[in-house]
């Protein structure tokens, strides 16, 4: 009885009482929702033009915020450091097509997916030895990123948020609608979304499916550093940051493989859930159920509805 | 006649399939045969090194690479600097030059008992793991493979029971010294323990052996003096993304935090507590959350953050600026920037370098031998004894509490004292605080007692006691 | 000319679909047993045996498991490491509770508690397929691993969250423990190694084999054809969860002799994986192939520029590893994305018509 009021009453009880911490922790979750679907946007970028599962879109966001903080503290004033370093994005998309993406076209999506772990292996060892392990500091100041935050005194406590959380919710948004225009409006974004059909029809149609490849993983670097100058500007830029991209994973679960809007919803769900199932429910059992509870999630979601939220309904064919 | 590997313009050949023609699958299986077997030649030369007979042997486990390089790296450095600056200043210790070489364990416990498993051939004289995890998995093989393990300031508190385990040292404090002197600050803080009752203290900790450790004192604490304790955990994945945990610290509302974290976490857990405004000078982590490195994200947002320490900060040493004239300016060490040297982290390793050096010349001393075997060492650092007369001598002044070791005390449980974040660097704000020994010695007592009592064939002590020189 | 069928005739159907029906391979594989039992320890340095081999044997054994998961049955699963954790602690509470049972036994038994895990990990594969299968076992592998952490009763109520391997010993000989030597802890794991692989052969071989080569193919197919999806795939989870859960408690017993929570990470069904993939899906020898390759590249790495004679950081080396692990997977992938074990098949294939090119 205990147990069913520990787990059912208590929780609400919580919320009702101090409401100002339910909002921050909604923040907070709508914060981490908005990185993590940053990081999905990634994925979905490149499972949608190229079929490939690119696991290693955790390293990229580190590879290019290293990039930026590495290039600053070679002399490179902020935002020609980023110009750089959105030129080695470009290089690096271009290194991806040509050594992996090419040799290997018609494999199926598991070896393509094992390529990419490759690609971590080989970003991690070579950001190492570039840069070196320590962790270093986002540039956000010289980047013009606010910092600080903004409290309210509101439902008789303190909601307190933080200005760069904003900026990056801002930011997130304005990419997620700037890549739907994309999609839709231009000519590359409908080449993007006839190779995502059927890269023979796009062949055949005459579409350069080695052009196309390098514009998405380009895409996905933009995405990438964004994601990067955001996660680091939270804590700092090092390599434990791609342990968070796991968590990315669920969201494009939730959100469907192929759906930049479902990135965005997905990215929300999960992590408003997650935040509120830690804050509320995970003192129950101990704390740092964070660490699973996503999945959980997601599984639960699949046995309803195994394609998400947005993501088109498989149809198999024997 | 064709090769072996068949003929590449034979049109009739069997399809092998995938992509590309017979030709480059050809070269390609060539150059993997030719690859995989200059591998295995190179493999099965590999014998056990030659080690040279005139020196002696020091591996560092030291991790630079992965989420805990950040505090990894200056360690790594303090030590290496400093050993170095043994054998170019004066040509190593007792005339033998000292061979040091670092393994890469990436704070990861498996590669760490990997890496000893790698340099065991090669003799060494004395093991650093450097990780609490990796010095649990290591202490049973001590005694039978006859390496003392040194655990400075980490790894098993009960290991300073010297009867019960001959073989590890954890010298200058346990963690539950430790804790018991965090105490100490804040009673007298707040004029007192008792003070304490009913009050809410947190304690945000590592999800590990490092950070598990001084619970079962805590708990002692929370029911001798009436406080209320609440948990924090942070798992390894989760060292980066806090604001879960730091929402329950604002929820919850302690008194005080006390913090035992390592790498990613410490720098991500001062952003989220200066975040919900928490009071940095209530905020009090053991020594390891006290370099720089974990402070300066936050900057002056970090003012009053506090942290345990045991040994000096800054570069204003004589054997410090022989470490700058020996290896930095020589270019042997790895340091990033000429200002590390003198950090917190970094005179921590020179700490630990500079107890290897006296263990040595203890066993130079004691067996008469110059180069010295793991046996030799055990000894030398069982007699250990480093007054404040010695420490000037080295050329560190008031580095550290003078420490003295025992046969049946393996640790020493000195003072540290405890420096404060002004916004750019670190400031002492108290004298040496010795720990509550009281308190602490029947705790080590019980737990050496449970860790020997559940394996029946733990070795009795068989190694004699040498009288102090 | 060497390996030749010729003068080889079978007179039975039994003969016929031997394992192995050329006589040059019987020759070689009771000449690679009498090697691994009766050379290795005699040649072999005490390195070697221990940080070289015996870490091969567990993780080909942990490789196998993985394979008939994602090689034969088509499941992709990422919670291998999970898998073998829960082996590894089975086994931990089971000689702590009997402790006068053999550790071999005890061994095998924690085998069969992974096994039951790994089929109640394994129900969502009724519904998901593919990548969100990946996801599915995602969520097996972090919510183990906090178990690990959190279920003290799983370590004894060790403050420190680890597990100190006991002492145990078999006619006398120490088996377990710090004192048993690396000789014995090889031959106990090769004949543990060996043994399994001889059933894991059989069993792809057999019916069930068969079951689950259909449904990788095509599930639906396969479902047309009679063959029960749905039990098909817990069979196969439960037999992979099975030699991961051996595979686990060798590693703690008989390698590491002690483990923590972090042990069984993410990294380590990552690591699993690349083995699998790079000796080759649906392959039992690529599986040792890909743990010789991805245990003994370290090695290999870190003694090069010793054996060379350049200098080099340990940092460095580490860095230059990973980036050599890195591009020999996508090398080996652009050129033989089928793996080591295709290599190997086709080296044989030549090897059959050789000296002619075919």
């Amino acid at each position: 009885m205990d147990l069913l009021y520990k787990i059912f009453l208590d929780p609400f009880v919580q919320m009702g009482t101090a409401p100002d911490l339910l909002v921050q922790t909604l923040w907070e979750g709508l914060v981490g929702g908005v990185l993590y679907a940053l990081i999905a946007l990634g994925y979905v970028l490149i499972y949608k033009a190229s079929g490939v599962f690119n696991f290693a879109q955790g390293i990229m966001v580190v590879f290019a915020a290293l990039t930026l903080v590495g290039l600053h503290e070679l002399g490179v004033p902020a935002f020609a450091a980023l110009v750089v370093t959105l030129g080695v994005m470009f290089l690096l998309a271009i290194a991806v097509e040509r050594i992996i993406l090419r040799p290997l076209v018609n494999q199926p999506e598991i070896i393509l997916f094992m390529a990419t772990f490759g690609l971590t292996s080989f970003l991690i060892g070579f950001g190492e030895f570039v840069f070196g392990g320590e962790p270093k500091i986002m540039i956000t100041d010289e980047l013009h990123l606010p910092g600080g935050a903004i409290d309210f005194q509101v439902l008789g406590g303190l909601v307190s948020l933080q200005k760069i959380d904003i900026a990056a919710a801002v930011i997130a948004s304005m990419m997620v609608a700037g890549l739907a225009a994309f999609f839709q409006n231009t000519r590359i974004g409908r080449a993007l979304r006839a190779v995502a059909d059927s890269h023979k029809a796009a062949l055949s149609v005459g579409i350069s499916l080695e052009q196309i490849w390098v514009a998405v993983w380009f895409a996905a670097g933009i995405v990438a550093l964004a994601t990067g100058i955001m996660w680091g500007a939270r804590s700092n830029v090092s390599f434990a940051l791609e342990i968070v991209a796991l968590k990315a994973l669920p969201v494009l679960v939730l959100g469907g493989f192929t759906s930049v809007p479902g990135a965005i919803v997905g990215g929300v769900v999960i992590g408003v859930s997650e935040k509120l199932g830690e804050f509320y429910w995970g003192p129950l059992l101990g704390g740092g159920i964070e660490s699973w509870l996503a999945y959980v999630i997601a599984l639960v979601f699949l046995l309803f509805r195994p394609q998400g939220l947005f993501g088109e309904k498989i149809i198999e064919r024997v | 006649m064709g090769n072996i590997l068949g003929n590449e313009t034979s049109v009739g050949a069997v399809q092998r399939g995938g992509p590309g023609g017979n030709n480059s699958k050809e070269n390609a299986m060539r150059v993997t045969h030719i690859i995989l077997g200059l591998a295995f030649a190179m493999a099965s030369a590999v014998a056990a090194p030659a080690q040279a007979q005139d020196s002696i042997y020091i591996p560092l486990l030291t991790y630079r690479t992965g989420p805990f390089a950040g505090s990894g790296i200056p360690i790594a450095n303090g030590m290496h600097d400093y050993l170095t600056m043994l054998n170019e200043r004066d040509g190593g210790i007792g005339g033998v030059k000292l061979s040091v070489e670092e393994c890469e364990t990436g704070y990861d416990t498996k590669k760490g008992v990997e890496c000893y498993e790698a340099v065991k051939g090669k003799k060494p004289v004395i093991m650093n793991p450097w990780s609490t995890g990796t010095t649990l998995q290591l202490i049973p093989k001590a005694s039978v493979d006859k390496i003392p393990i040194l655990s400075m300031a980490y790894g098993l508190s009960a290991s300073a029971l010297g009867n019960d385990f001959p073989w590890i040292f954890n010298p200058p404090a346990t963690y539950w010294d430790g804790l018991s002197m965090i105490f100490k600050y804040i009673s007298s803080k707040e004029g007192g323990l008792e003070r304490l009752k009913g009050k809410t203290i947190g304690f945000i900790f590592f999800e590990g052996g490092y950070g598990r450790e001084p619970i079962p004192l805590l708990e002692q604490f929370a029911k001798d003096y009436g406080f209320d304790v609440k948990m924090y955990p942070v798992t390894v994945q989760e060292m980066q993304t806090q604001s879960a945990q730091w929402l329950g610290v604002r929820r919850d509302r302690p008194a005080w935090m006390i913090m035992w974290g390592w790498g990613a976490m410490n720098p991500t857990a001062i952003k989220e507590a200066a975040k919900i405004n928490y009071p940095m000078d209530h905020l009090v982590s053991v020594w390891w959350g006290g370099s720089e490195d974990d402070a300066r994200p936050t900057g002056l947002g970090a003012k009053g953050y506090v942290a345990l320490n045991f040994s000096a900060v800054g570069a204003n040493f004589a054997a410090i600026r022989d470490i700058q004239k020996y290896v930095v300016d020589k270019g042997e060490s790895q340091v990033a920037a000429k200002d590390k040297v003198g950090e917190s982290h970094y005179n921590k390793g020179v700490y630990n370098s500079v107890l290897i050096a006296e263990a040595i010349r203890n066993a130079q001393k004691l067996t008469g031998r110059k180069v010295v075997s793991g046996e030799d060492v055990r000894r030398g650092l069982e007699t250990l004894d480093i007054n404040a007369a010695r420490w000037s001598e080295l050329g560190l002044p008031e580095f550290g509490a003078p420490l003295k070791v025992s046969c049946t005390d393996h640790n020493g449980h000195q003072a540290t004292y405890l420096q404060q974040w002004d916004g750019r660097k670190w400031m002492k704000v108290s004298d040496w605080v010795a720990p509550m020994t009281d308190r602490v010695q029947p705790l080590l007592d019980a737990a050496a007692n449970d860790y020997v009592s559940k394996d029946p064939a733990w070795p009795k002590r068989t190694e004699p006691c040498d009288k102090t020189s | 000319m060497l390996y030749r069928e010729t003068g080889q005739f079978k007179t039975s159907y039994a003969a016929d679909a031997a394992v192995f029906p050329i006589l040059q391979d019987r020759i070689g594989i009771a000449a690679i047993l009498a090697f691994a039992f009766l050379a290795v320890p005699l040649i072999f340095s005490e390195f070697w045996i221990s940080a070289v081999l015996i870490p091969i044997l567990v993780f080909s054994l942990a490789a196998i498991g993985l394979n008939l998961l994602t090689g034969y049955a088509g499941q992709i699963s990422l919670g291998t490491g999970g898998f073998m954790g829960v082996g590894a602690y089975a086994c931990y509470k089971l000689t702590t509770i009997f402790p006068e049972v053999n550790i071999i036994v005890l061994i095998v038994v924690s085998g069969l508690a992974a096994a039951a895990l790994g089929t109640l990990f394994g129900l969502p594969s009724l519904r998901i397929k593919g990548f969100y299968l990946a996801v599915a076992t995602l969520a097996a592998q972090f919510f183990l691993s906090w178990c690990f952490v959190r279920v003290a009763w799983l370590y004894n109520y060790n403050v420190s969250g680890a597990i100190e391997v006991p002492t145990r010993t078999m006619l006398g000989i120490p088996v377990t423990g710090p004192n048993a030597t690396s000789v014995t802890r090889y031959l106990i794991v090769l004949s543990l190694v060996v043994a399994m692989t001889w059933v894991a052969s059989n069993l792809i071989r057999g019916r069930i084999g068969r079951m689950w080569m259909a449904v990788r193919d095509m599930d639906i197919a396969a479902e047309l054809i009679g063959i029960r999806l749905f039990r098909t795939k817990l069979i196969a989870f439960a037999a992979s969860s099975f030699y991961c859960g051996v595979a686990g408690a060798m590693m703690v017993f008989l390698w590491f002799g002690a483990a923590e929570a972090d042990s069984f990470n993410i990294d380590l069904s990552f690591r699993v994986l690349f083995m699998v993939i790079i000796g080759g899906l649906g392959s039992l020898v690529g599986s040792f192939f890909g743990a010789a390759l991805i245990l003994g590249l370290p090695i290999v790495l870190r003694s090069l520029p010793d054996a060379l004679g350049v200098p080099i950081r340990a940092a460095t080396a580490e860095h230059v590893q990973f980036m050599i692990v890195g591009a020999l997977i996508i090398f080996f992938l652009a050129v033989e994305p089928s793996g080591l074990a295709r290599l190997w098949q086709i080296g044989k294939q030549k090897l059959r018509v050789w000296p002619f090119p075919y």
